[in-house]
């Protein structure tokens, strides 16, 4: 079975990602294998697939989480190589958010939020303050500022991730299964801040087995099985017309419940 | 008895009651913890007891037999302890030889300490930021005072002795330690082989050999390799050999903290664009300290008592000048009173250590409250 062709970027702009002939192996595990996808500007993209199929680590390898061995990775016009330079030019760009939203313990959520905007772009506290109180308004928790993350529930706490990922004023939004961690109840909140952020144009690569919101924001859907994209489609072909068996087994799985 | 009722619809929420009475103050937590079973309930009347027969003895010893004045040991007639000897040698066991009419010095040192470690231990304190200044600079004023130099007479460490020497010697440990310590735990874990080939070696080798021999190469061979015309004081050979041999205890004690840090930490750390010294000194170390409190305090107080080692290499610590005092024919034989004497300095300072150790780790809780 080959992997889809590689349609052309159907975003709104010019790529801002191009990831050509990506393989990348763990050990001897050969994790990613021949991946190619450009991804335009203000696009959103939404990846899903099995367990271990690879997406988690195409998704890292973007802002150089993991390291990749074989291809070329392109973000914003600066290609990813050992070069510290260009890895710190990308991630200042990038951000992301956790499926264990990774805050930091020991700093309030207003801190987690400053903490990138003061020691990054150096900016004055002040500054950093204001911008990321205004964040937080933005996902609806400034309330919670000066409280610590253990004291939020998930929800909340992945809602200040994305505020903190945000403060970084990125022009490229990674969620790696943002809303897999969370109780039932907390899911909505968090894809709501998300479906606002998608609307304000941010170019976002998501992936997320929460269907309903793929369709409701995706410009693509991607599915990735065994390390390689498998297919890729608008919302619209991929949920009513998938081309390969995979896909369809997929879908039947996860749309049954 | 009734079955339950298949279905239920309540109509009002239940209110707030108070727990039970039983439950809660003093009588609630001796149920609790002294009386909770049978078990317990026999152990807390067993140690009661034991108390019962210890306590009023010793009390009897140390206070209500002793004698507290007289020239020598024939001065002390009853059956108690014999305290005569404290109001004589109460300069000697706590600053050594170091000239009476200078003793003011060790005394201001002493007093500076306080506002020296305030900001340090208690960050929300007001004027805490200007007063770290100090903090920083009380190293250079204690040296200063102790020594000597510019205007004021100098006083060899030849001097120093007593308590004054352990604490100078312990402290200088402890500030010193915890920084070499860390950066050890650094660079045992470092992607560049030799920092990791350097720090593993010099982790392992102190760790693998007693205090006590690497006191006696401070003494004696280490004025062998240094160069020519080069001399090291004696005191700040040990201090640097103590600072040494715990750096490599305090390295693994904050390693150990270091891997209790999840991966995510270190990822969200870089994927926001922080550098190495940021993402450590910001996110990395103030965690792994945290978890680290109890071993790094218990290392402080493991170097402070094992200060009284110097006493193989012929420092008058309080120990050995305790030791040189029960030969002494006037106080002959009054090692109990002398021990428990040193004993009860040692205890203060290492029981205070460990509660404010007590303290930081609930103010650093950020799980609730």
């Amino acid at each position: 079975m080959s992997a889809a062709e590689t349609p052309p970027a159907r975003g709104k702009g010019e790529p801002i990602i191009e990831i050509t002939g990506l393989n990348k192996w763990f050990g001897s595990f050969h994790v990613l294998r021949d991946i190619n996808l450009s991804v335009g500007r203000q696009e959103r993209i939404v990846i899903c697939g099995p367990s271990g199929s690879g997406k988690s680590t195409l998704i890292r390898c973007i802002n150089r989480l993991e390291e990749h061995q074989e291809g070329t990775i392109i973000v914003d016009g600066v290609e990813l190589t050992h070069d510290l330079k260009n890895i710190d030019a990308v991630r200042r760009e990038v951000g992301i958010v956790f499926q264990q939203f990774n805050l930091f313990p020991h700093l309030t959520a207003l801190e987690n939020c400053m903490i990138g905007p003061t020691w990054v772009r150096k900016m004055p506290k002040k500054d950093a303050e204001q911008l990321a109180m205004e964040y937080l308004e933005r996902v609806k928790i400034p309330e919670q500022a000066h409280k610590y993350p253990g004291q939020l529930s998930g929800g909340q706490q992945q809602r200040v991730a994305i505020a903190r990922a945000l403060c970084m004023r990125p022009n490229i939004m990674l969620f790696d299964e943002p809303t897999s961690a969370l109780d039932p109840e907390m899911i909505k909140e968090v894809l709501d801040v998300m479906v606002d952020l998608a609307e304000t144009g941010m170019t976002m690569l998501v992936v997320s087995h929460e269907m309903a919101f793929a369709a409701q924001v995706a410009d693509q859907m991607i599915f990735m099985d065994a390390g390689q994209i498998i297919e890729q489609n608008t919302p619209d072909e991929f949920f009513n017309n998938p081309q390969s068996d995979r896909t369809k087994l997929f879908l039947s799985q996860i749309l049954e419940h | 008895m009734t079955a339950q009722p298949f279905h239920r619809a309540q109509a009002d929420m239940l209110g707030e009651r108070p727990p039970p009475p039983r439950t809660v103050g003093t009588i609630g937590w001796m149920r609790a913890n002294l009386f909770s079973n049978w078990f317990n309930t026999g152990l807390t009347l067993v140690s009661l007891y034991l108390l019962w027969l210890i306590v009023p003895g010793v009390l009897d010893w140390a206070f209500f037999t002793a004698d507290f004045a007289g020239e020598d040991r024939f001065a002390c007639t009853s059956s108690g302890a014999c305290w005569a000897w404290v109001d004589q040698r109460i300069k000697l066991f706590l600053y050594g030889f170091y000239p009476i009419d200078q003793i003011w010095r060790v005394n201001l040192a002493l007093i500076l300490l306080a506002p020296a470690l305030a900001p340090l231990l208690f960050d929300k304190m007001p004027g805490a930021r200007y007063l770290r200044w100090f903090s920083l600079a009380y190293p250079i004023i204690a040296t200063f005072l102790l020594i000597g130099g510019l205007g004021l007479e100098k006083v060899p460490t030849s001097k120093f002795g007593g308590f004054m020497l352990n604490i100078t010697i312990g402290l200088a440990g402890i500030v010193l330690s915890l920084p070499f310590g860390i950066m050890l735990a650094l660079g045992r874990r470092s992607k560049l082989p030799i920092m990791r080939i350097f720090s593993v070696a010099f982790i392992e080798i102190l760790r693998g050999v007693p205090l006590i021999t690497l006191l006696f190469v401070a003494a004696i061979l280490l004025p062998i390799f240094l160069p020519e015309g080069f001399s090291l004081d004696l005191v700040v050979r040990v201090i640097v050999v103590v600072t040494a041999f715990s750096s490599a205890y305090m390295a693994e004690v904050i390693r150990g903290g270091l891997q209790g840090i999840p991966q995510g930490q270190y990822e969200a750390a870089q994927a926001m664009g922080l550098k190495y010294w940021q993402m450590m000194g910001l996110i990395i170390l103030p965690q792994a300290l945290k978890i680290s409190i109890p071993g790094i305090v218990n290392t402080f107080i493991g170097l402070f008592k094992d200060t009284t080692l110097v006493i193989v290499i012929g420092l008058f610590d309080i120990l050995n000048i305790g030791n040189s005092m029960v030969s002494n024919p006037k106080w002959l034989g009054l090692s109990t009173e002398a021990y428990v004497f040193i004993s009860l300095f040692f205890f203060l300072v290492c029981f205070s250590m460990s509660r404010y150790s007590a303290l930081l780790e609930k103010r650093l809780d950020t799980t609730n409250g």
